[in-house]
């Protein structure tokens, strides 16, 4: 039986909430050890943001390439470009491996003691790790959130989450994606990039169901362009590995049929609670319920990011870590974000920080909603991009910024400035009177906010 | 219109200065006659000051904590008719801003545009009326909050505070809830500047981090005034001047409680509800009659002695503003309830600060009870020019040995303190006895 090892914080899970929670533990001297079964940098960077992010630029590359194939506008000539998925992995592979050895290095240099292994949780103070007692005063749990899975699709062969469909060895001839989220769409777009046909299943009745038509609309034109096919208010009803057919019913209880030699089943994350049930802790539907400090119903017992449920967003699992570690640190904090930001890497991407104009008037809020076309704005035409647009809502009475929405080329880049005006409580004219660099995208955000006061330059 | 001055009456005698405690009215308040204007305190008794005219508040004569002289000006009074004032030219007398400006013409026209620019606060304290005349530019900061919050759209009460992140943080740093602050940014946004208002204003409550405790900076100054300044006056000149003897004695007072209990059984209803005290207000009366040195005053500027007749007992009583010692007057007179009765009111009066100055002076000797907070021992000051206090700590059952038995007995200390300097060792300790025989068979209280 080895010594018990006593630290005043332990962090289960070394993701993007863990990881950055035991590095300002750290900078802040509180003794702190991080307990990560797999590898460091958790969904986020290994299976999650950044490879899909590779993969995605990947597929933009090679698309690229593809148009110029017979001469393009841009009086580019390509002759038949090949793709070698094996070294696109490999070179994935290199950017996630980069970033974990950072991470680990980050922990190092801030004196965080990692042990790799899988914690089972004792009780609110102590925790094992293969053998290995771990006593400690405050618990972060931040385990995270694994991909929902589908009784009549179980994973295994041509039936794969997320997590495979990120490091394929060959590309399949038919993808079909059940489900028309980000995470689908994100991937489903860039399979067809890669030259893979692809479907995308989805049970409701438009894709990126959360949000709204208007917004998605560019996103649903795109995606017919490149000839994806939809088939929207299916639900599925199984696979058959013989015949490597995929069934799905409409509404209407007609049988869709789609031969499909892989299916990638992404509908949605789940808090990964297992393991923690000991604890009893309150929960908020299959998520652990936290005040507005992280705290759960133990004391002590913190827990952050996708474990505490929706929204399900890396950055927003870093501010809650940072948070929890000044905490425990003795300092005064509360996660009040005036706006996450939501960005889906689609193409044309898609962003939105704050309230909706449906969120407005649902509050009952006196909102001025008004958007500005990226068809003219000329950063966007030099990008070959003529979709899309900036909308901003904000309050009549005093023209307080209430929410951004953007859809677009390239309008991820855009969310720093969305959240930022948010958290500042800009009104339209501090964004109108900021000038903006010409040309660039951004110029289309001051002329949504001179549009919603009624002034438009270049409308 | 004419213009009525109320001066600083005589309200004891021989008392060439007052002390002003605290305004009810500020310049520029309407007031009608019999209203009262201001509290002054003399010694340990407080006097309301009525007006005896209606009219207008024109000038205020001093500040709260002021010591002022009988007979100077208290408050200027605009009232119909003539009124009792022929305007002369006052030194003391500070005006507000515009009476300034018309009754001096030798003001500099850049003085009077900053005094003008205090108008719009209204009726101001007379602080910052007297500020502004010096310092127009400190008045222009401190009027700036006040202005602000008047342009300020309140928040919702289910509405989110509107404030950047570095506000946020540094609110949370402090322990502030932006909640509570108001915002005089566009569309009501909390600015730095709005949190250093909130957070100079007096009170700012600091709170304390979950999981850990705050370090607290704040400090508040309170001006010792009134009868704070009095006490602590005549707490020190005690300390300085009398040489301190201090005598606990334990006194087995089951027999007094039981005669207490007895005849608040008896006559409570008729008579009134007996407390310990005028019981031991009896026995320092029989007692004193063979210790004549210790029923005295010390005048030891003079170098005299004055041993009293009548005994006459203060009563420490804890007010709202501090301790007072209202006396109980002949105490050798009066029957046990007569006794009981007067204690009573007085306390009430002191606490009311509707005590006369008669009945807050010429005290022979102090009882001083804490009742149920009495402690084991106390080391009570001796309320000069008096030579004794007799102190009396909580009674609690105690086992206690009477002829090799160990019995509950109802036990309590007295605590004294004497003036050494007249009141000899072996005086106090044979006095403290007798009350303590008299105490433990009170039967003798009262057999001749």
């Amino acid at each position: 039986m080895q010594q018990t090892l006593d630290t005043t914080l332990l962090v289960i899970g070394g993701g993007p909430g863990g990881y950055v929670a035991a590095i300002r533990a750290g900078q802040l001297g509180i003794p702190t050890v991080l307990v990560e079964g797999q590898a460091l940098g958790g969904t986020c960077l290994n299976i999650g943001c950044i490879p899909s992010k590779a993969l995605i630029h990947v597929a933009e590359q090679f698309h690229q390439a593809c148009s110029h194939q017979d001469g393009s506008a841009l009086g580019i000539h390509v002759s038949a470009p090949r793709l070698d998925i094996g070294r696109s992995v490999a070179w994935k592979d290199g950017i996630v491996d980069r970033l974990t050895t950072g991470v680990a290095a980050l922990l190092k240099k801030h004196g965080v003691k990692v042990i790799q292994g899988w914690a089972t949780i004792v009780d609110g103070k102590n925790v094992e790790v293969d053998g290995q007692r771990i006593h400690c005063e405050h618990l972060l749990l931040a385990t995270g959130s694994s991909s929902v899975e589908l009784p009549m699709l179980p994973l295994g062969g041509p039936i794969i989450s997320s997590t495979e469909a990120l490091a394929p060895e060959t590309l399949p001839k038919h993808l079909v994606v059940v489900g028309g989220g980000y995470i689908g769409l994100e991937l489903g777009i860039a399979y067809r990039k890669l030259g893979a046909r692809v479907s995308v299943v989805e049970a409701r009745e438009r894709i990126l169901p959360t949000y709204d038509s208007e917004l998605t609309q560019p996103v649903a034109e795109s995606i017919g362009k490149l000839g994806i096919q939809l088939y929207l208010g299916h639900s599925v009803e199984g696979y058959d590995p013989a015949s490597q057919c995929l069934t799905a019913r409409d509404g209407q209880g007609q049988t869709l049929t789609l031969e499909a030699d892989r299916v990638l089943v992404a509908v949605g994350r789940r808090p990964r609670t297992q393991g923690l049930e000991c604890l009893d802790l309150k929960m908020n539907g299959p998520a652990i319920d936290v005040d507005a400090r992280c705290q759960t119903s133990m004391r002590n017992v913190w827990a952050i990011g996708d474990l505490t449920g929706e929204p399900m967003l890396a950055h927003r699992a870093m501010a809650q870590g940072e948070m929890v570690a000044e905490l425990i640190a003795g300092k005064s904090r509360r996660f009040e974000p005036a706006a996450i930001a939501a960005v889906c890497f689609t193409d044309p991407e898609l962003v939105v920080v704050g309230t909706t104009p449906e969120q407005a008037g649902q509050q009952g809020l006196d909102c001025i909603v008004a958007q500005f076309p990226f068809a003219a704005n000329g950063r966007a035409m030099t990008l070959e991009s003529r979709s899309g647009f900036v909308r901003v809502v904000a309050r009549r009475d005093n023209h307080l910024v209430m929410g951004w929405q953007a859809v677009g080329v390239g309008v991820s880049e855009l969310s720093s400035a969305f959240a930022q005006s948010l958290e500042m409580g800009a009104r339209l004219e501090d964004i109108a009177g900021t000038i903006h660099a010409h040309p660039t995208l951004g110029e289309a955000v001051q002329e949504a906010a001179l549009r919603a006061l009624g002034h438009a330059l270049h409308l | 219109m004419g213009t009525h001055v109320i001066k600083m009456p005589d309200i004891g005698e021989g008392i060439a200065q007052v002390e002003l405690v605290e305004w009810f009215v500020k310049i520029g308040d309407t007031i009608t006659e019999d209203q009262v204007v201001a509290d002054v305190m003399t010694d340990k008794a407080t006097v309301e000051i009525p007006s005896p005219v209606s009219g207008k508040v024109l000038a205020l004569g001093g500040e709260p904590g002021e010591v002022m002289a009988v007979g100077s000006e208290l408050i200027r009074i605009e009232v119909e008719g003539s009124g009792n004032h022929v305007d002369t030219p006052q030194a003391k007398l500070v005006e507000p801003a515009g009476a300034v400006e018309a009754a001096s013409a030798v003001q500099l026209p850049a003085a009077s545009a900053a005094v003008g620019a205090v108008q719009p606060q209204g009726a101001s304290a007379m602080a910052d009326a007297v500020q502004s005349e010096g310092a127009p530019a400190a008045v222009g900061a401190g009027g700036r909050y006040t202005g602000c919050a008047a342009s300020v759209a309140h928040r919702q009460a289910d509405e989110k505070p509107l404030a950047s992140p570095a506000v946020r943080k540094r609110a949370l740093d402090a322990g502030i809830e932006l909640r509570y602050v108001q915002g005089s940014g566009p569309a009501g946004r909390i600015l730095h500047e709005d949190l250093d208002s909130f957070m100079s204003r007096p009170n700012t409550r600091v709170g304390q981090a979950p999981g850990g405790y705050d370090r607290r900076t704040d400090s508040e100054q309170i001006p010792v005034i009134g009868l704070r300044r009095k006490i602590a006056q005549r707490m020190q000149d005690a300390k300085r001047r009398v040489a301190h003897f201090s005598y606990v004695e334990e006194i087995d007072v089951t027999a007094l409680e039981a005669l207490r209990l007895h005849l608040n059984k008896q006559w409570s209803e008729s008579r009134g509800k007996l407390t310990l005290l005028p019981l031991l207000v009896r026995a320092m009366v029989v007692a004193l009659r063979d210790f004549p040195q210790i029923n005295a005053t010390y005048d030891d500027e003079a170098q005299v002695i004055t041993r009293h007749g009548a005994v006459h007992v203060g009563i420490a009583t804890q007010g709202d503003n501090g301790l007072m010692v209202p006396v109980l007057r002949h105490a050798e007179a009066g029957s046990l309830w007569d006794n009981a009765s007067e204690i009573t009111r007085l306390a009430h009066a002191a606490r009311n600060n509707k005590a006369t100055r008669e009945e807050m002076s010429g005290s022979t000797i102090t009882l001083t009870s804490l009742g149920a907070l009495g402690g084991i021992a106390s080391t009570p000051v001796v309320n000069t020019p008096e030579v004794a206090i007799v102190g009396v700590n909580r009674m609690v059952d105690r086992p206690v040995v009477i002829d090799g038995q160990i019995v509950v007995r109802k036990m309590m200390n007295l605590s004294s303190s004497f003036d050494h300097r007249v009141v000899d060792g072996m005086d106090a300790a044979l006095f403290i006895q007798a009350v303590r025989g008299l105490l433990e068979q009170p039967a003798c209280l009262f057999v001749e």
